[in-house]
């Protein structure tokens, strides 16, 4: 009997079933139209979102990426809706997070000829995608959605754009779907070599005072135990980076805090006495090292990472193990010695208590009469006893973020690191509890990044995912003014903001909101939003002109943070 | 200190990948100074040879980024001292020039280069060469007037024995599926 043709539209439907996949974020138009089409029939099994924006998408996809470590899907149209997907394929790039993101295009007979909405979205995307792809044609398109499963979530994870014509979308074709799991030219899984894991095994033995850097690699790779037995065995203190954030319990002996700008006093300038990094699934990005020529001298440094390109790019490595973070966390804990490192690691806890004394303790405990932005993150950190999802946007709120809330279950910290997105929080948010309804998702977000990505509270609205929302307002662009204040002698260019009454907008949407500017209604305030059933925007009145420290200031030495 | 390299990438035939190679060097701000491609010994897969000149750091990184490509295969990255290169160059001058003055032959013949074609009005001639070289004829044809003058980009083979197979097969150990 001769197989049933199908349309091209059905097939990218039925290639996302073949791939598991149950939601998706997007935004349709003309150029998708026939997807959306072959869409209507399935929406038993795929369950689509649709958000305001296709930057909302984007992000919404990574959030759920980030949260369940399966692909984030995305679809959206030609022209423009491809072309805003650019920012979250960027910030999904540099933060190695796996996206298929699906665009259509002009029928293929118009390529090239400025059609209405047409771009040529494969230059534009090609430098902040793993891969991509145009199919103009039908039979084309289940390899091509099997290829881009498979880059977009093998080796060092990452966004995959499809770029399907409108003819190939309607035209007919014979449906058979093969996995793909392997391409001649791609080497994602590297053979982790014996002789190395000797190597650094023995540098760890005789290390005095070793120090692990502990990236998002390890949370990609799943390794949250393999780096607890790891650290444990040898008595190893362990430093995360921003995006490494949970992937240690931060109440554990062991862990000494955040890497990097505004990172914790210790892991800074020890880094710099260390006399061994142990670098794992971590890129040395120029937040984490400040001024490379002073970074980590006196040390050696081992350094685990998947992805080849990264090992000696920034910082020279004496040992670079070329592999997956939770095989060679496992061999090396088999290989090495049990240790302890107590007066090493009782150097840490003098830093700490000079950071507590200096910093720590007026952002928790404030005695001024405004709220402080750590008291907010420290509440909440208590009255969720640190295992909520945390999501945030960039700036000011987000470090703040990063550094008082207590983080115990693994992969709970879902922040744009490497591109420093504004606007991410509130779509990520959105995408995190789609991808794990049985968490507690707590979206922290800034006055000026809430309004960036503000329109997808009508997603909210529509889809009624109980998000709990705070909007930590200062009325300033908190992170600019503050390197204003620093740098360059208090003249705030543009970063005062005049904001509309972000309740009465909530409202707007039909969502619960409420506004807090006294420290004695925060308390009441944020039980009520934890005991709320649906989505809540808690929008709290905080200190105006407060800065985030300690600080590296761009280009010092880790060694010269500062605490004022 | 920079020095000239030579980058030899070779690729799966796909379209684009030409745009996909050049984002590494700019995103490096690297500027190519000269560019040939076409098919390897092996089908379906395609030589790049890029020459560019660069600190061996940046171009140590930029040969790292281009093998993380997914459609790359290998990148190598090669001093002049480790390939043998050429450079072909096509020259079209006056007949005329030729016919009346019979210096152009002899310089023809003292640079090893040839005649490909002689219409009415013009001679083509062909010099195969390192830059130099081909450079040198240029200015030695120069006065007879040049109407057109066209140099390739450099091809490069290496002088180490190992085929792309071998590198190829010797990938298949060093990483899993």
């Amino acid at each position: 009997m001769e197989e049933k043709e199908i349309s091209g539209s059905e097939a990218v439907i039925k290639s996302l079933i073949q791939e598991n996949v149950d939601v998706l974020f997007g935004y349709v138009g003309g150029a998708i139209m026939p997807i959306y089409d072959a869409l209507y029939d399935y929406q038993d099994k795929l369950k689509h979102v649709l958000t305001r924006h296709e930057q909302g998408a984007v992000h919404a996809a990574q959030g759920y990426a980030r949260i369940t470590g399966r692909i984030g899907v995305c679809f959206a149209t030609s022209g423009p809706g491809a072309t805003n997907l650019i920012t979250g394929l960027a910030d999904a790039q540099l933060d190695s997070t796996p996206l298929v993101c699906i665009t259509g295009q002009v029928h293929s007979a118009l390529l090239g000829s400025d059609a209405f909405q047409e771009q040529d979205i494969i230059s534009i995307s090609m430098p902040v995608t793993k891969w991509n792809f145009q199919v103009t044609k039908a039979s084309e398109i289940t390899l091509a959605i099997a290829k881009a499963f498979y880059i977009a979530n093998s080796g060092r994870p990452g966004p995959v754009l499809i770029d399907i014509t409108k003819d190939a979308q309607f035209e007919l074709t014979e449906f058979h779907y093969e996995k793909c799991v392997k391409l001649r030219s791609y080497f994602p899984y590297p053979v982790v070599n014996n002789e190395l894991i000797t190597q650094a095994a023995e540098l760890i033995n005789h290390a005095e005072k070793p120090l692990i850097l502990a990236g998002h690699g390890v949370l990609l790779s799943k390794a949250e135990k393999e780096l607890f037995r790891f650290a444990e065995k040898a008595g190893l203190p362990v430093a995360c980076t921003l995006l490494g954030l949970s992937a240690f319990p931060t109440e554990h002996e062991l862990y000494t805090g955040m890497l990097g700008m505004h990172g914790n006093v210790g892991p800074n300038i020890k880094t710099n006495e260390a006399d061994l990094l142990i670098a794992v699934g971590m890129r040395f990005d120029d937040r984490v090292t400040s001024d490379l020529r002073r970074y980590a001298r006196q040390a050696k440094v081992i350094h685990i990472e998947i992805d080849k390109s990264e090992i000696n790019k920034n910082v020279k490595a004496d040992i670079a193990i070329n592999g997956d973070a939770c095989e060679v966390l496992n061999r090396l804990t088999e290989t090495i010695e049990q240790k302890a490192h107590h007066t090493w690691l009782e150097e840490f806890k003098q830093c700490d208590k000079q950071e507590y004394d200096n910093v720590i303790r007026n952002q928790l405990y404030p005695e001024v009469e405004s709220i402080r932005m750590g008291e907010v993150i420290r509440n909440i950190s208590e009255k969720t006893n640190g295992e909520a999802v945390i999501v945030t946007d960039v700036g000011q709120h987000q470090m703040i973020s990063a550094r008082y809330y207590k983080f115990k279950s693994p992969n709970s910290f879902i922040t744009s690191g490497g591109l420093g997105t504004m606007g991410f929080g509130l779509p990520a948010s959105l995408g995190a509890k789609m991808g794990a309804p049985d968490k507690n998702v707590i979206a922290v977000i800034g006055d000026g990044g809430f309004q960036m990505t503000i329109q997808e509270l009508g997603t909210f609205l529509q889809t009624k995912l109980p998000v709990k929302i705070v909007i930590l307002n200062n009325n300033f662009l908190g992170m600019v003014r503050q390197w204003q204040e620093m740098f360059f002698n208090k003249r705030y260019s543009y970063t005062e903001m005049v904001n509309p009454d972000f309740v009465a907008i909530s409202k707007g949407y039909s969502i619960m909101a409420k506004r807090v500017s006294k420290r004695e209604e925060l308390d009441h305030a944020l039980n009520e939003m934890l005991e709320y059933k649906g989505t809540y925007v808690l929008e709290v009145k905080v200190e105006q002109e407060e800065n985030v420290l300690p600080m590296v200031p761009a280009g010092e030495s880790v060694s010269n943070i500062r605490m004022k | 200190m920079k020095e000239t390299f030579t980058i030899s990438i070779f690729t799966e035939n796909a379209p684009g990948l030409l745009h996909r190679v050049t984002t590494v060097f700019t995103k490096r701000k690297l500027n190519i100074e000269s560019i040939t491609a076409s098919e390897s010994e092996i089908q379906g897969i395609h030589r790049y040879t890029i020459v560019v000149i660069s600190t061996r750091v940046l171009a140590e990184t930029v040969v790292n980024q281009l093998e993380k490509q997914v459609e790359i295969l290998k990148a190598f990255l090669h001093t002049d001292k480790e390939i043998v290169y050429q450079e072909i160059a096509l020259y079209k001058v006056p007949s005329e020039s030729l016919m009346k003055e019979k210096g152009v032959e002899k310089i023809v013949r003292d640079h090893h280069a040839r005649i490909l074609t002689m219409e009415k009005e013009f001679v083509i001639i062909e010099k195969t060469g390192h830059k130099h070289e081909t450079q040198e004829l240029y200015e030695r044809l120069e006065p007879y007037g040049i109407l057109e003058f066209v140099r390739s980009g450099r091809v490069a083979i290496t002088k180490p024995m190992k085929k792309l197979s071998e590198y190829l097969s010797e990938m298949e150990t060093k990483y899993k599926s």
